[in-house]
């Protein structure tokens, strides 16, 4: 049995201990946002935040994450939309296909958690995940956006 | 206004509707909006209104990102005179347009049609609806309708001081028989006050946190799920495999044949089917194919740019003889690679199959292409086959050119009768089984007068056709028309911009092994590529401003040059870049529209191409919803610059050599550059807005490189061509 922490339910689950952990949240737990993009840590759509760090959980085996550690993933950041993040996403209209924007929006809530001012050169560093529709300019304007709301 | 009276007949679809009954029977356990999916009968085949005054719109076509849906909604509401605020969606399915006579027509969604092909029907289907819902009101209040006026839902009679909603008379107003057709007026498009806005998207909220369910997310009861392994090679087929190597692996079910193609291994979850899988042992038949390598595949291009035989695209004048007689000429040949799709939601689709009803759940950009090949597979008569609808994670062509990932759900699925199987496509077997963009090469002899004045063009483009690969029945005696694109002598599609007195398009077809299939923008990009970036070429030969070079050819083409003069108005072209920054052109006409683009750029020593800014201008006649179409712009610069700049798919052995984006690298947040975005919509027609872009993104860079660096890069991606300064 592994026990996992995710977004503050503590679930029992029978899986092999080399699952990535995107697929046990994604079919064991049934939790869906969090998208298979490459299952190699190439693009982010996987992204998830243990214990505030943003993580590409398609190349984490579910064996190296304990009970302890908090995993939140789309579903936990705020089911109603009221994260400032999702409110400069809403704003500004980011999201074309949607398919990355899960990873992308628990890329940029950990970036901001940790770095609450970022440069514009900062966020073009740190946001490494593929958006295929070409997002990115909405992407860095919702992050500063955001920030800005966050820092009131 | 006409007068509308009880009984209903079928709208649009002649006596169709009727015969089917008002219950429409939308069985959508998830697609579309579930909080829109009600019993409330509908005011016609596009509209519906809940007592509460919600507006269902149905959205015929496929939402993949492009935003279509709410441009298609806007243009309804537009006509319905409703609140927007109140305006909701909803997905009919393809059986249902079967079962109802085709009465939402096309659902396909490619060649940046959704908008500029159906917007005629959609906005009468609103305006229809308006006019039966005034009816439905004056009929209560036995007063003339032309005395009742409309505004956000809520219908008035002045005369009376009578008012009332859309939600409360739109069960009356659907028993009433629907105007005919031609009684319909549409507003002009300058009174616009819904579409034509720069609206948010309705499909915004739920893909930020988690709520959307895409395809690959479908869960069904009893749901078990397979991971498919196709012959590497093209064309190769299944030998054998050993299940008893696998079979007392976790949550294995079974393993079975994928036609003769491939193999699929069903388990409880897909993670478990994808180890079991990779585990287990395979024998192909790879066939000939495995002897093709990319070298083959070049050689054979290079040889058709000189061959004696080609197809001829259009001509006018005598190519040959007044090159023979130009006082110079300049000479180039230009290559463009294989491109994969890369939609970032792999290739997937759920399948419930018995001896009865055959169900697929998908995303797909031709639902109606889906059901077909779900009524071929499956064996069973049209109306015992059904297709969900799922927003698409990305289509870019690839989920139009084939529905072979609704081909293999539905052949595992019925290895297990009763039970819902999902099938995922691992990244790697996606990016290894691709219809990619067709490889092509292009030779161009250009002959210039006593004047220097460009006399003379021949271009023999030389490599695969799409139709050959996808639908071999469209060529015409051997011609595939769509090679041309961007290059026609004329027409409203892709017309080609410039006009010079002796000019000679052909096409020698190359196919080879690998599938071609519609790659956002399709052959508009390479023909881009080859046209611009010669062109510019041309006007450095000849010592021309390459702005001023291309608008000597454009007087008849006055929609083509205006988009070119807006970007260098806006990008200050004639006056001097910021110090090391330097520009490049290009336009094209493609889907109907016209755009043109100045990339600006500069070029360290080391050979780092950074790209600044990026002007473009779009005319698409009518613009539903500007802030959408810059988006679309500017992810179409996103698109069409990996592929310029990283973009390529070879060949090795027969299979394809790159399997994921560690080989087939994408363009990301570091070398995002600024666009600005002019949309000047001339009107008096329809352009698309998804793909158009995509044609000027390579050609404007590339040209802004030559004039960084000297350098002419031939051969994309520009990754192959090392820009350091010597
Ligand atoms: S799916 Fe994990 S990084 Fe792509
Ligand atoms: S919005 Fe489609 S991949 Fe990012």
């Amino acid at each position: 049995m592994t026990r996992l922490s995710i977004n503050d339910v503590v679930y029992d689950l029978d899986v092999e201990p080399e699952t990535p952990l995107l697929w046990v949240i994604r079919e064991q737990v049934g939790l869906t946002g969090t998208k298979y993009g490459c299952g190699v840590a190439q693009c982010g759509a996987c992204t998830v935040h243990i214990d505030g760090v943003a993580t590409r959980s398609c190349a984490i085996p579910v064996s190296t994450v304990t009970e302890q550690q908090k995993i939140v993933t789309i579903e936990g950041l705020s089911p109603d939309l009221a994260h400032p993040v999702q409110k400069a996403w809403l704003e500004l209209d980011v999201p074309q296909c949607g398919y990355c924007q899960s990873g992308q929006i628990m890329a940029a809530t950990a970036l901001l958690n940790a770095n609450p001012r970022p440069t514009e050169q900062q966020i073009r560093e740190e946001m490494t995940n593929i958006c295929r529709c070409g997002t990115y300019n909405r992407i860095k304007a919702a992050i500063q956006l955001a920030s800005n709301t966050m820092a009131g | 206004m006409t007068t509308l009276t009880v009984p209903r007949r079928g709208f649009l679809a002649g006596g169709a509707a009727a015969a089917a009954g008002l219950t429409l029977g939308f069985h959508l356990p998830f697609g579309g909006d579930a909080s829109a999916q009600s019993v409330t009968p509908e005011v016609n085949a596009w509209v519906v209104i809940k007592p509460d005054d919600t507006v269902v719109v149905r959205i015929a076509r496929a939402e993949m990102g492009q935003g279509t849906l709410t441009g298609l909604a806007q243009l309804v509401a537009e006509e319905l005179e409703c609140d927007w605020n109140k305006v909701t969606w909803e997905y009919p399915t393809p059986g249902e347009n079967v079962r109802r006579g085709r009465v939402w027509q096309n659902f396909g969604t490619a060649g940046s049609q959704g908008i500029r092909q159906s917007n005629d029907y959609v906005r009468k289907g609103g305006a229809a609806a308006r006019m039966m819902l005034v009816q439905a009101a004056a009929n209560e209040w036995k007063v003339p309708v032309g005395e009742c006026t409309v505004a956000k839902g809520v219908i008035t009679h002045a005369v009376t001081g009578r008012s009332t909603s859309y939600g409360k008379v739109a069960a009356a107003a659907s028993l009433l028989t629907p105007p005919p057709t031609d009684s319909i007026t549409l507003k002009d498009p300058k009174t616009w006050t819904i579409a034509g806005q720069p609206l948010k998207r309705l499909d915004t909220p739920e893909k930020l946190n988690g709520r959307q369910i895409y395809s690959i997310d479908v869960k069904l009861p009893g749901m078990l799920n397979a991971a498919l392994k196709i012959c590497p090679v093209f064309g190769g087929k299944i030998k054998n495999f050993d299940v008893t190597q696998i079979e007392n692996m976790p949550g294995f079910k079974k393993a079975v044949r994928v036609g003769d193609t491939g193999v699929a291994v069903i388990a409880d979850t897909w993670w478990r089917a994808k180890t079991a899988l990779d585990a287990l042992p395979i024998e192909w038949d790879e066939g000939p194919n495995s002897k093709v390598q990319q070298a083959d595949i070049l050689a054979a291009q290079t040889e058709g740019l000189t061959a004696s035989e080609a197809i001829l695209g259009s001509k006018n004048g005598d190519a040959h003889a007044a090159l023979a007689s130009a006082r110079r000429t300049v000479e180039a040949v230009y290559a463009v690679p294989h491109q994969h799709h890369v939609t970032m939601e792999p290739m997937n689709a759920t399948a419930l199959w018995t001896p009865q009803k055959c169900e697929v759940w998908t995303a797909t950009q031709n639902a109606e292409a889906a059901l077909a090949t779900a009524t071929e597979v499956s064996g069973l008569p049209i109306d015992k086959n059904e297709v969900y609808r799922l927003h698409l994670g990305g289509g870019f062509g690839r989920r139009s050119s084939s529905q072979d990932f609704v081909r293999y759900a539905i052949l595992i699925a019925k290895e297990m009768p009763g039970t819902p199987v999902k099938t995922i496509w691992s990244r790697e077997e996606d990016m290894t089984h691709g219809w990619y963009h067709p490889a092509t090469q292009c030779r161009l002899i250009a002959g210039f007068d006593d004047q220097d004045n460009l006399n003379a063009l021949h271009m023999r483009i030389s490599g695969q056709s799409i139709l050959a690969t996808i639908s071999p029945a469209r060529l015409q005696n051997g011609r595939d028309a769509a090679t041309f694109q961007g290059l026609n002598p004329e027409g409203p599609e892709s017309q080609l911009g410039y006009t010079v007195p002796n000019l000679l398009i052909e096409h020698a077809m190359r196919n080879s092994h690998v599938p071609a299939g519609f790659w956002r923008g399709v052959n508009n990009n390479q023909n881009a590529i080859y046209l611009e970036c010669f062109l510019d070429e041309l006007a450095h030969s000849a010592k021309q401003d390459p702005l001023e070079f291309r608008r000597k050819l454009m007087a008849n083409h006055p929609k083509h040059r205006a988009v070119l003069d807006a970007v260098a108005e806006k990008v200050g072209w004639g006056t001097p870049p910021p110090a090391g920054v330097y520009r490049g052109l290009a336009q094209q006409m493609g889907f109907g529209s016209y755009v043109a683009a100045c990339a600006e750029v500069s070029v360290s020593d080391a050979g780092i191409l950074k790209i600044h800014r990026i002007v473009a201008a779009t005319d698409c006649g009518h613009a539903v919803n500007p802030q959408q179409i810059a988006a679309q712009v500017e992810g179409s610069f996103v698109y069409g610059l990996t592929a310029a700049l990283y973009g390529e798919i070879t060949i090795a052995n027969g299979r394809v050599e790159q399997e994921n984006f560690d080989t087939y690298q994408m363009l990301r947040m570091d070398e995002m550059f600024d666009v600005e975005t002019i949309i000047m919509p001339s009107g008096g027609f329809w352009g698309g807005v998804g793909e158009p872009t995509i044609f000027v993104a390579a050609p404007a860079v590339l040209n802004a490189v030559f004039a960084a660096t000297g350098i002419r890069v031939r051969q994309v991606p520009l990754s192959k061509t090392s820009l350091k300064k010597a």
